[in-house]
C-alpha cells in the first residue's frame, strides 16, 4: 500500500504504567478522508493510545509518522498545531462565554487599533465556520450555557475544525445524544470527510461502527487484533475479535445452590431516579444488575447503601424490615458498597494502604477509641495476602498501587466488614485482564462462602459470564429478569433499551 | 462534584525517581531547618543556648502551641478556624471576670467557665460547617468577628484586672523550675497526639480531610467529627485565653487578636497541609518550636519588631515553598 494516502501511522506503539502494560505495540493507520472507528472493551487501550496521540503521555516504545514525516508530540498544544484535535467525552466549555468566545477562545481576533477584541470579526468569523459545517440553529452570540449537550458537542467541533484540523478524535461523542442529534451529528461528520479530514472515532455502539465509519482497528487488552474494512466484517466476527477467548474458561461461576433470601427489596422508589424497583438476593448468588448507563443502577445500589437519603419503598435483610438512613445503617446491617468511582468514593487515595483497608471498620480494631495497630496490621496483612494485593507494604500509600491493585484494597476494605450482602458496582472498570480474573475469582468464592453479590456491569461478557440471574434496569424501572440460560447480548439490549 | 473525572497527567518518561537523599530531606527538612536555626543562634549569641532562655522561648510558644494544636486538627479535615485569636480573647475575659477576690469562685469552676465558653463559641463554628454548605473559612471569619464584638460588649472595652492569687498562678506559676504553661502545653500536646494519631478519630479526621465522599462512603460520622474538631479548638482557645489573662494579670478585650494566624503558620510550617488530609502534632510543635526560636532569636540579636515581622512572613512562605518542592 502507498505510505502516502495515510495521514497518520502509529507504529508499535508500547505504554507501560506500573504494574500494567497498557499497550503492547499497537499500530494504528488512519488513511485521509476516511472515519476510522477504534473498538474494544473497556480497558482495551483506547484511551491510553489517544492520549499518546494528542500528546498527554509519552509513548515507551514505538513511533509516530503523520502527514509521512515522525513525529513527537509532547503536549496536546504541539497536537493541536499540527492539527490533531479530540473531542473528549467530558467537555468542558467554558458556560458563561458566549458561543464565539469559546470556539476562539485564546485567540479571539483583535481590533487592530484598540487591541481590544473585535467583537464583529469574532461573530462572523465563527457564522463562516457554522455556514461552511452546515451547523444550523445556534446563534455564534447565544452564550454556551444555554445550549443543549448536543450543541455543545458541535460547538466542539466547530472549535476543532477553526484549527484547522486534519484529525479528529471523537470520543463515544454520541454517549448523551438522542437520536435525532446523532443524525445531525453523522451528517457533520459525513462533511469533514469530504472537506478531506480524517476521523477517529470511538465508540461502544457497534450499530453506529457499521453506519459511519470506512475501516475498523480493534484493540484487546492493550494489544492490537486487527484493522478491517466495514462493509468485510459481520458483527459477530467484531464481538470475538474483542472478546477473543473463550468465556467459559474466563468466568469461572458455576450454577450454585440457591440459598435463602439475604437481601429483599419492595417497590424502592426514589423520586426523579427510579420507581418501583423490587427484587431478592440469595445466599451464594449474584446477580447482576444490566442497564445503559444512567438508566438508574447506580442510583438504586447507593440509594440502598444509604448514600442518597431517604427513599420509598421497603428493605428486608434476612427476612426482616432494615431501615437505612445512611451508609453506617448499611454497614451495621452487613451491606457493602464498592462504588463504580474507586478514586471518588472508593479510596482516600493519599494514606495508606492499611488505613483504606480498615477505614469501614475501625470500630471493632479499637479499644477504648483507640486503634490497636497490631491486631490492625495483621489482619491487614493477611487481607492482603488472600486477595494477592501487590503492594511494596501495607503502609504504603493508596495511589502508588495499580488500578487493579486498588480495587482489591476497596474489596479488602469492605470484606474486613464481613457483609453478608455485597453490592459492587463496575468492579472491574479500567483495571487489566489479569486483574479482572482475579475479581472474578474472588467474587465466585465469596458466594461460595454464601454471600449474597449485586453486581453491576456494563460489559456484557463479564455479567453474563458471572450471573446467577440479571436484572435489566432502563430509564429507572426493572423491565426484565433472565436467567443464567437465558441471558444473551441480545436478550439483555432488548430490554435495556426498549 | 461527583462523577466529573479529573485527569491525572502523568508522564512516563519524565518519572522522577525520589533519592534517599531527598525523600529523607522532605520528611524531615522541618526539623533540619530548628536544628538549623538553634545553632547558627548559639554560635551567634552566647546567652541563646542557655537553660533559661530555652525555658524562656517555651514558657512563650506554650499559647500559640496550644492554639496550632487545634487548628492542626481542623486543617487536617480539611477546614481552617480564623476565630482562634477572638475566641481566646471572649473566653479569656468571660473567666477572668469571676477571678476577682470579691466575689469568690473557685478555681476549677473558673477554668472550667473558659474552656466551656470556648467550646461553646467552637461548636458554633462546627455546627454551621458541617450542617451547611458554607465554607469554614467563611463560618470562622464570621466568628472571629462575632466573638471579638461580644467580647468588647461584654467587657465595655475595658480591660479586666484585679486577679486572685491562685488565678495569676496558671500563667506565672512555676513548678519544679519550670513555668506551668510548658507543662501545659506538653499535656495538650500528648492529648492532641493520642487523638490525631492514635485513636480511631484521628484516622477519620486524615479520611476526611483526604477524601470526605470516600470516608461518608466508608460510614464515617463526617458531620459528628467535624462537630468536634472545631469544639475541641475552641476549647483549647479557652485555655489559652486564661492563661495569656493569668499571665498578664489582666484580660484585655483585644487580646489575641492575629493568633489564629500565628497558628495556622505554625502548623503548615511543620507540615499540614491546607488541602487537608496531611498534618502531625509533632510537626505542628516544630512549626511553633521555629517560630517561637525565631522571635527570640531576633530579640537577643536586638532587631526591631518591625523587621522580625518581615523575616516571620519571608521565612513562612519560604518553608512552605520549599517542601512543596520537595513533595510533588
Amino acid at each position: 500500500m502507498n505510505s502516502e494516502e495515510y495521514i497518520l501511522q502509529m507504529k508499535c506503539i508500547s505504554k507501560e504504567f506500573p504494574g500494567v502494560k497498557a499497550l503492547d505495540g499497537v499500530s494504528l493507520n488512519i488513511k485521509k478522508g476516511t472515519v476510522h472507528a477504534v473498538i474494544g472493551e473497556n480497558g482495551a487501550g483506547k484511551s491510553t493510545l489517544m492520549k499518546i496521540l494528542i500528546g498527554i503521555y509519552q509513548p515507551d516504545q514505538g513511533e509516530i509518522l503523520y502527514k509521512g514525516k515522525a513525529i513527537k508530540i509532547s503536549n496536546s498544544h504541539e497536537a493541536i498545531k499540527l492539527g490533531i484535535s479530540m473531542i473528549h467525552q467530558e467537555l468542558n466549555p467554558v458556560l458563561e462565554l458566549s458561543v464565539s468566545e469559546n470556539i476562539f477562545l485564546g485567540r479571539e481576533p483583535l481590533n487592530r487599533i484598540t487591541g481590544f477584541v473585535s467583537e464583529k470579526e469574532l461573530f462572523s468569523k465563527t457564522q463562516e465556520l457554522f455556514e461552511t459545517l452546515d451547523i444550523k440553529g445556534i446563534s455564534p452570540k447565544s452564550k454556551m450555557k444555554s445550549l443543549s449537550i448536543a450543541q455543545i458537542q458541535m460547538i466542539e467541533i466547530a472549535k476543532a475544525v477553526s484549527y484547522n484540523s486534519d484529525l479528529i478524535i471523537m470520543d463515544e461523542p454520541t454517549s448523551a445524544l438522542t437520536e435525532a442529534e446523532v443524525t445531525t451529528l453523522f451528517n457533520i461528520i459525513v462533511s469533514l470527510k469530504a472537506k478531506g479530514i480524517a476521523i477517529i472515532y470511538i465508540s461502544h455502539k457497534l450499530d453506529e461502527i457499521f453506519k459511519i465509519s470506512d475501516e475498523i482497528t480493534v484493540m484487546r487488552d492493550g494489544q492490537y487484533i486487527d484493522t478491517v474494512k466495514t462493509e468485510n466484517v459481520t458483527r459477530e466476527k467484531l464481538i470475538s475479535m474483542m472478546v477473543g477467548r473463550e468465556l467459559k474458561d474466563f468466568y469461572r461461576k458455576q450454577a450454585t445452590e440457591k440459598g435463602e433470601v439475604a437481601l429483599e427489596v419492595r417497590n424502592l422508589t426514589k423520586e426523579g431516579l427510579f420507581k418501583d424497583i423490587s427484587f431478592k438476593v440469595h445466599k451464594g448468588e449474584i446477580l447482576g444488575i444490566a442497564g445503559l448507563v444512567g438508566a438508574g443502577r447506580t442510583e438504586i445500589v447507593e440509594t440502598i447503601f444509604g448514600m442518597r437519603g431517604s427513599y420509598s419503598g421497603e428493605i428486608y435483610k434476612d427476612g426482616k424490615r432494615i431501615f437505612i438512613r445512611n451508609e453506617r445503617d448499611a454497614i451495621k446491617n452487613k451491606i457493602a458498597l464498592a462504588t463504580e468511582d474507586r478514586k471518588a468514593l472508593g479510596l482516600v487515595l493519599c494514606l495508606p494502604v492499611r488505613h483504606n483497608i480498615s477505614m469501614a471498620w475501625l470500630k471493632m480494631l479499637s479499644k477504648f477509641s483507640l486503634v490497636q495497630t497490631k491486631k490492625e496490621k495483621n489482619i491487614c496483612e493477611e487481607l492482603v495476602k488472600t486477595l494477592r494485593i501487590k503492594l511494596t507494604n501495607i503502609d504504603c500509600s493508596t495511589n502508588t498501587l495499580s488500578g487493579g491493585n486498588q480495587q482489591k484494597v476497596v474489596l479488602a476494605k469492605w470484606l474486613l466488614t464481613s457483609p453478608d450482602v455485597l453490592i459492587l458496582d463496575e468492579p472491574t472498570r479500567g483495571i487489566d485482564v489479569g486483574a479482572k480474573a482475579e475479581i472474578y475469582g474472588i467474587m465466585v468464592d465469596l458466594a461460595k462462602q454464601g454471600k449474597a453479590i449485586i453486581m453491576i456491569s456494563s460489559e456484557m461478557p463479564e455479567l453474563i459470564g458471572m450471573s446467577d440471574r440479571i436484572i435489566v434496569v432502563h430509564d429507572g424501572a426493572i423491565t426484565g429478569e433472565l436467567s443464567r440460560e437465558e441471558a444473551t447480548q441480545e436478550a439483555i439490549m432488548g430490554l435495556a433499551s426498549i | 462534584m461527583r462523577g466529573v473525572l479529573k485527569l491525572k497527567v502523568e508522564s512516563g518518561n519524565t518519572k522522577k525517581v525520589q533519592t534517599g537523599a531527598k525523600n529523607f530531606f522532605s520528611s524531615y527538612g522541618i526539623y533540619f531547618v530548628l536544628i538549623l536555626m538553634v545553632g547558627i543562634l548559639s554560635i551567634i549569641s552566647p546567652a541563646f543556648f542557655t537553660v533559661q532562655n530555652i525555658i524562656n522561648v517555651l514558657r512563650q510558644i506554650s499559647i500559640n502551641g496550644i492554639l496550632a494544636i487545634g487548628v492542626t486538627l481542623i486543617i487536617v479535615t480539611g477546614g481552617i478556624d480564623l476565630s482562634l485569636g477572638s475566641i481566646l480573647a471572649l473566653a479569656g475575659v468571660v473567666a477572668t471576670n469571676h477571678a476577682h477576690p470579691e466575689p469568690y469562685y473557685p478555681l476549677a469552676l473558673i477554668i472550667l467557665m473558659g474552656i466551656a465558653v470556648g467550646a461553646l463559641c467552637g461548636l458554633v463554628n462546627g455546627s454551621i460547617v458541617a450542617y451547611s454548605r458554607v465554607s469554614p473559612f467563611i463560618v470562622t471569619l464570621g466568628m472571629m468577628t462575632v466573638a471579638r464584638g461580644v467580647t468588647f460588649v461584654y467587657t465595655d472595652g475595658r480591660p479586666i484586672i484585679k486577679l486572685t492569687k491562685e488565678y495569676q498562678y496558671i500563667g506565672q506559676g512555676v513548678f519544679l523550675g519550670i513555668p506551668l504553661p510548658i507543662y501545659i502545653l506538653l499535656f495538650i500536646g500528648i492529648v492532641g497526639f493520642v487523638i490525631l494519631h492514635k485513636s480511631k478519630y484521628g484516622r477519620h479526621i486524615y479520611a476526611i480531610g483526604g477524601n470526605e465522599m470516600a470516608a461518608k462512603v466508608s460510614g464515617i460520622n463526617v458531620a459528628r467529627i467535624k462537630l468536634f474538631v472545631y469544639t475541641f479548638a475552641g476549647a483549647l482557645c479557652g485555655l489559652a485565653g486564661i492563661m495569656l489573662a493569668s499571665r498578664t494579670n489582666a484580660a484585655t478585650p483585644n487580646a489575641g487578636s492575629g493568633y489564629e494566624l500565628d497558628a495556622i503558620a505554625a502548623a503548615v510550617l511543620g507540615g499540614t497541609s491546607t488541602s487537608g488530609g496531611r498534618g502531625t502534632i509533632y510537626g505542628t510543635i516544630v512549626g511553633v518550636l521555629i517560630m517561637g526560636v525565631l522571635s527570640n532569636g531576633l530579640d537577643i540579636l536586638n532587631v526591631s519588631s518591625y523587621i522580625q515581622q518581615i523575616v516571620k512572613g519571608v521565612i513562612i512562605v519560604g518553608a512552605v515553598w520549599v517542601d512543596q518542592m520537595n513533595t510533588t
